[in-house]
């Protein structure tokens, strides 16, 4: 995502030394020791040192690493699940790590909401009583609270459930009631924790490709946390790699596979087949029907609902791209009683190369849902995309 | 040299001789509270005719437990009121009763504040070890100079002897919700008093009702002992029977002491579901 964007949680030299005595870890830090040095002199454990980061507004931030590396020590130190050693933790103005008790009471339940690994549901309270929680302890009404409760239910697909009993669903729609008790709450930043570890690969596909669509919609601002590459790579706008407490690269996936920041980075990538990495050409279908640039509003109608169509692209002689016309201008246009099409065509289209993530396409499908162009370097045609074939090829690349 | 030996015994004798002349208002008004309670409780139980109560027993071990349990209890009470021994169960039930009640209720406060205080913890595990291993007629000495003979002390010494399984299983029970739970709680802003009354006590009721059972088998048992203080009961019939040689007086009373055990036994569990 681009540098503009606004900042939701600002992090600045946040560390975290577990043991009594932190102090002394820190300054042993501070003379340049290493994690397992520390440790070996003073039994302290350098959970998190100097970490630096923006979360920006509506973005989906994967913080990735191997097991150990610290990563649930951060995501806990953001809401104060864990106390942070020293450091800034910054969101809407507010330093959480200065707060008050009461203020972080008031800020855990205003800002943030948390998914966690083994879902965390309470086997007491129904499926409904779950994804009630987070309101009922605000003191929102009964009524407003079950509405709201039903409503995300519904989101993650799970409305029919309400009265079942957590330890009655599978792995997968457990998670799905963790991330329903989530949204329902209504915070301004999602935390999950290693949300989709423990399901089987397939769930965990489908999951992925659901938070997505979820995300994408609600622009909910959202710290994901996993130690696997593939997922990271599919599901996040911008991905932070940690390693033995310490940020080794922040970036878009594509800036981690093509430019990583270290050996480390590399070896982590290793793994990753780049075949697999899937774009645009993937899910790219032949167009139905084009529009040429001389055809009149008729032709172009019929063209139109010969297909099946409600917008069609419009190209030159030579294939290239000119513009997209809409059923409904055509129409008003054969109506006036216009003799050709070239007033009536926009550019408000998306429009990519082949080679585009597919993942990116997402946030490019406009309300209406036009197919996205793709083109070649001479800006000619070469295919559409259709918001549904995105889905269809990233899930279909999960099963193999 | 010879090392002389520690006046231990006269200590505690001393010590226990300052709290009852210094304590002789509280103990004498808790021991008529203590009075009329038994003694309400007893009255009424009484006032049934036997059928009433066996009948209404019945009916609950079969709501809680099934039919089982139900054909168990009655046929368990109908041979106690046939070998003459339903008022010495009746006295014993209600000092039983009495005693768990006034256990859990202080049970229950100081086990969640155990659980939620690690310092309280660590000293207070030590304090059940030594009530819980003390023989427990050790008990029945001091209740005497506190509250003279009869059922007043026994209930005293039956409260200290079983109340440290209901402690232990509430601060275990506590303890026992997986810090996962906890961590959900606080990540939507739960205050304490909510993560107490909505996650750690709900989750914790199976394992503070074996807690509570154990302690009405432990006091069931002192009960039945503290008749050596005085008190009414089947335990009294025990004692008599010792007294005059007759083991066969001593095993009816002591059958129905099983039997009553059992059942309230198999209820209590029942109830955990
Ligand atoms: N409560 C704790 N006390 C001591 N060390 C801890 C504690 N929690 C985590 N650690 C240590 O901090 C490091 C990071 O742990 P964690 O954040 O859980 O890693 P990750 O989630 O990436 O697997 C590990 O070495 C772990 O052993
Ligand atoms: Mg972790």
């Amino acid at each position: 995502m681009t540098d503009t964007q606004s900042v939701k949680i600002k992090v600045r030299n946040l560390s975290k030394v577990f043991g009594s005595n932190p102090k002394k870890g820190l300054e042993l830090r501070d003379q340049g020791l290493k994690r397992p040095e520390i440790f070996e002199k003073t039994g302290l454990t350098l959970g998190l040192s100097k970490i630096d980061f923006d979360v920006h507004e509506g973005e989906l931030l994967v913080i990735m690493g191997l097991s150990g590396s610290g990563k649930s020590t951060l995501i806990r130190c953001l809401n104060r699940l864990i106390e942070p050693t020293e450091g800034e933790i910054v969101i809407d103005g507010e330093d959480i790590p200065q707060l008050s008790d009461k203020e972080l009471l008031e800020c855990r339940r205003r800002h943030f909401s948390m998914v966690f690994q083994n879902f965390a549901l309470f086997p007491h309270r129904t499926v409904q009583q779950n994804a009630e929680y987070g309101l009922e302890i605000r003191g929102v009404a009964k009524e407003e609270r079950a509405e709201k409760a039903r409503n995300s239910l519904k989101q993650v697909g799970l409305d029919g459930w309400e009265d079942a009993l957590p330890n009655q669903l599978s792995g997968g729609m457990q998670q799905r009631v963790g991330l329903a008790r989530a949204l329902a709450n209504d915070s301004t930043v999602l935390l999950m924790d290693e949300a989709f570890s423990a399901l089987d690969p397939l769930i965990r596909k489908d999951m992925q490709q659901e938070l997505l669509e979820l995300q994408h919609r609600m622009k909910k601002t959202t710290v994901f946390i996993t130690h696997d590459l593939d997922e990271a790579l599919n599901i996040g706008d911008r991905i932070i790699l940690l390693k033995d407490g310490e940020i080794v690269q922040i970036g878009t996936p594509e800036q981690i596979l093509t430019q990583p920041a270290d050996e480390y980075v590399e070896r982590f990538i290793e793994g990753v087949d780049m075949s697999r990495i899937l774009t645009a050409r993937n899910a790219m279908r032949p167009v139905r029907a084009t529009a040429r640039e001389d055809d009149g509003p008729r032709t172009v109608l019929r063209k139109m609902s010969e297909n099946g169509l409600d917008s069609i692209y419009v190209t030159s002689r030579e294939r290239k791209l000119l513009g997209l016309v809409e059923v409904d201008a055509a129409d008003q246009a054969t109506k006036e009683g216009k003799q050709d099409i070239s007033s009536v065509w926009h550019q408000d289209f998306a429009c990519v190369g082949p080679d585009e993530p597919l993942h990116n396409l997402f946030a490019m499908f406009s309300e209406k849902s036009f197919p996205i162009a793709v083109v070649d370097e001479d800006k000619r045609l070469l295919g559409v995309v259709v918001k549904g074939a995105v889905l269809a090829e990233l899930a279909e690349s999960g099963d193999n | 040299m010879e090392f002389p030996r520690i006046p231990l015994g006269q200590w505690i004798e001393g010590g226990l001789d300052f709290l009852t002349s210094e304590y002789s208002v509280v103990t004498r008004a808790i021991s008529r509270v203590t009075q009329t309670g038994i003694e309400a409780l007893n009255d009424s139980l009484m006032w049934l005719p036997e059928w009433v109560l066996m009948a209404l027993i019945a009916l609950l071990s079969w709501k809680v437990a099934g039919t089982r349990l139900a054909i168990g209890a009655a046929a368990g009470l109908a041979l106690i009121w046939n070998l003459e021994l339903w008022d010495p169960m009746i006295e014993s039930l209600t000092l039983v009763v009495i005693a768990t009640l006034v256990a859990v209720s202080i049970a229950l406060p100081v086990g969640i504040a155990a659980a939620l205080s690690e310092r309280l913890y660590r000293t207070l595990m030590p304090v059940l070890d030594f009530m819980q291993t003390m023989p427990a007629f050790v008990y029945l000495i001091p209740a005497i100079p506190f509250f003279g003979i009869g059922s007043v002390s026994a209930i005293f010494a039956t409260v200290i002897f079983s109340m440290p399984p209901a402690i232990r299983f509430t601060t275990l029970g506590i303890r026992q919700v997986p810090t996962e739970l906890i961590e959900a709680a606080d990540a939507f802003g739960s205050t304490r008093k909510q993560k107490l009354l909505k996650v750690q006590l709900p989750l914790s009721l199976p394992t503070v009702m074996a807690g509570i059972n154990q302690t009405i088998m432990l006091a069931l048992s002192m009960v039945v002992i503290a008749a050596m203080i005085g008190a009414d009961g089947l335990g009294n019939e025990v004692w008599r029977a010792i007294q005059r040689l007759r083991p066969g007086d001593g095993f009816e009373a002591g059958i129905a002491v099983v039997i009553l055990a059992m059942i309230l036994d198999r209820l209590t569990q029942a109830l955990r579901k």
